[in-house]
């Protein structure tokens, strides 16, 4: 799998977050899929839960429509950089992929602090149209401290 | 009658008066005050109280332990070799240094602190001095040093329904007696049977860990705030329900029955709550709300707490224990553990993976938690010797059978102004 194609795919993965397009970041997901939002440590140690867990892309819409209309949380944005994907296994047209990713969060009153560091673990196809999709996104965060909530996805 | 918190304390921000005699009365330097958080170390958290350390599930063979916080002292839990579990405090008698700086592990027959390398058995006994006799006759330790009277202080440990509590007051009653029979049931209720971890989170809150207890305890706010909550009707106040509250006031246990509304179905439209927004969104794939009743009584969620820090969480099928760990006056680490049954069949795993999107940092339901409390302390930044009205439901700490009430928040001031003399 080209890795320009995939820069490309983890840059408009970050660009629609970052610029609070929530809306087409389900989009960039096969359906059904997996996201989910854990840490190393539970990785490490084969504990399943998530903070996020969404096998649909149904699911993932349902996110974005609980932090528009639902949730309360005080106004905030990310800043996503993402680092070079590395191709760990190539098969039928589909690729496992890391990637590494570093979140800055930005706050209503200005403060700008790293919210989490980690990797996204993908296993990433093209669609029917030949556009590349997540059908698997594990966010692996480095550490487990989630400072006061997490309302937009990583 | 007013009464004077801490006379013998000189560095406080406030004068220092509790302003009634009244439990829907708590004056706001009580989530501020630096001296006072020293004291509720000492008496709360150190004196005759249980607090949460692990589950038996973490520590199931000989020499696993955990560490965690009981206040601020660090601890050890670990499993002993008489199979019973040992708890003490997490620091080396010789220099201070954490005798254990992991989360956890298995440590097989003994603990050795890395700094000299003093050792410690499974009980938190000092068994060991690296070069205690010094090398060829000379240094070493004076010959009448005793061991016996230099060991990290002990706690006392107890387990109930696969919980692991301790404390460091020999006065302390039994576990049943402290959570009394009423919540006990509610507790016995969820933990019937082996559980397995499903994973594990931290969320450091800016706020006064009494805060997050209060939101714990705050069945009022629960249908209110959470819109989520009352948009998919998984929890109204117009429901049935209740509130079990412990006699001495500090543990409690909040309940919705699944039965329909009835003439109650429009009241929050009648009330104008923001958290009223049917019709307005629908679950795209409402397969995280998929639950089946397992415990056999109608009670589809059920929140529990053990004063001080300890709750217990059933929202459908979605199962955690979180912890509260005091990390300074304004702030609070909430541990979030993730559990299941060793019985679950895969349906039900995936069941409670997807549930599992309602709580934590990143909960359907929980977010707000992380940040209200944060809201009061900015809001009462100048408002020490002010006070907020917790007077919903009356002005007393009984249970009751609805959650339009504050009744088990009250309780909770009951309990602390009871250990902390106030």
């Amino acid at each position: 799998m080209d890795i320009a194609r995939l820069v490309e795919l983890n840059a408009t993965y970050a660009r629609v977050i970052d610029n609070e397009q929530f809306e087409e970041w389900p989009k960039l997901f096969h359906d059904p899929c997996l996201y989910k939002l854990t840490t190393a440590e539970n990785v490490a140690r084969g504990l399943e839960g998530g903070l996020i867990y969404a096998d649909t892309r149904g699911m993932l819409e349902d996110r974005v429509s609980s932090l528009r209309k639902v949730n309360i949380y005080e106004r905030q944005r990310y800043r996503h950089i993402v680092g070079l994907p590395v191709v760990l296994s190539r098969q039928n047209g589909a690729a496992e992929v890391e990637t590494p990713f570093l979140i800055v969060r930005i706050m209503r009153e200005g403060d700008m602090d790293v919210f989490a560091t980690g990797c996204y673990r993908d296993k990433v196809q093209p669609d029917a149209s030949g556009a590349l999709r997540f059908a698997e996104r594990i966010v692996i965060c480095d550490g487990r401290r989630f400072d006061t909530l997490v309302a937009i996805p990583f | 009658m007013d009464i004077r918190h801490d006379e013998g304390l000189k560095e406080t921000v406030s004068n220092g008066i509790w302003p009634e005699e009244s439990l829907a009365r708590v004056p706001y330097w009580v989530y501020q005050d630096e001296a006072n958080y020293k004291r509720e170390m000492e008496r709360l958290f150190e004196a005759a109280t249980w607090n949460f350390v692990c589950l038996e599930a973490d520590i199931p063979s000989k020499g696993d332990y955990r560490t965690n916080h009981v206040g601020i002292m660090p601890v050890i839990a670990v499993r002993g070799a008489d199979g019973g579990v040992n708890c003490f405090e997490n620091r080396c008698s010789h220099r201070g240094a954490l005798i254990a700086f992991d989360d956890g592990g298995n440590v097989g027959n003994q603990f050795r602190c890395v700094y000299h390398s003093w050792s410690y058995d499974l009980s938190g006994n000092l068994r060991g001095i690296a070069f205690e006799r010094g090398i060829n006759g000379v240094g070493g330790m004076p010959k009448d040093f005793c061991r016996e009277d230099f060991s990290p202080r002990k706690l006392r440990t107890t387990t109930l329904a696969g919980l692991v509590f301790a404390t460091l007051s020999p006065d302390t009653p039994p576990i049943e007696e402290y959570i009394g029979a009423d919540v006990l049931g509610r507790l016995k209720r969820v933990l019937n049977r082996p559980i397995r971890v499903m994973g594990r989170f931290v969320q450091p809150l800016p706020n006064n860990w009494k805060l997050y207890v209060e939101n714990v305890k705050d069945t009022y706010h629960a249908s209110i705030l959470h819109t989520f909550l009352t948009t998919f009707r998984i929890s109204r106040l117009t429901q049935g329900g209740g509130v079990l509250v412990s006699p001495d006031g500090g543990n409690h246990s909040s309940y919705t029955i699944a039965i329909p509304e009835g003439a109650n179905a429009n009241a929050y439209k009648e009330q104008q709550i923001r958290s009223d927004l049917d019709g307005r969104f629908a679950l795209a794939d409402p397969s995280v709300l998929d639950s089946v009743e397992e415990f056999g009584d109608h009670i589809q969620l059920q929140i529990l707490s053990v004063f001080p820090g300890f709750i217990l969480q059933q929202i459908h099928n979605c199962l955690a224990v979180r912890h509260v760990v005091p990390r300074g006056v304004g702030k609070m680490d909430l541990v979030w553990t993730y559990f299941g049954f060793a019985d679950d069949t895969p349906e039900m795993n995936r069941r409670r993976l997807k549930q599992q999107n309602l709580v934590g940092p990143a909960g359907f339901i929980s977010m707000e938690d992380g940040c209200v409390g944060g809201f009061v302390q900015r809001g009462t930044a100048a408002a020490a010797e002010q006070v907020s009205v917790i007077e919903m439901g009356g002005s007393t700490a009984e249970s009751q059978a609805t959650r339009a009430t504050e009744a088990s928040v009250r309780g909770f001031w009951k309990a602390y102004r009871r250990f902390m003399g106030y």
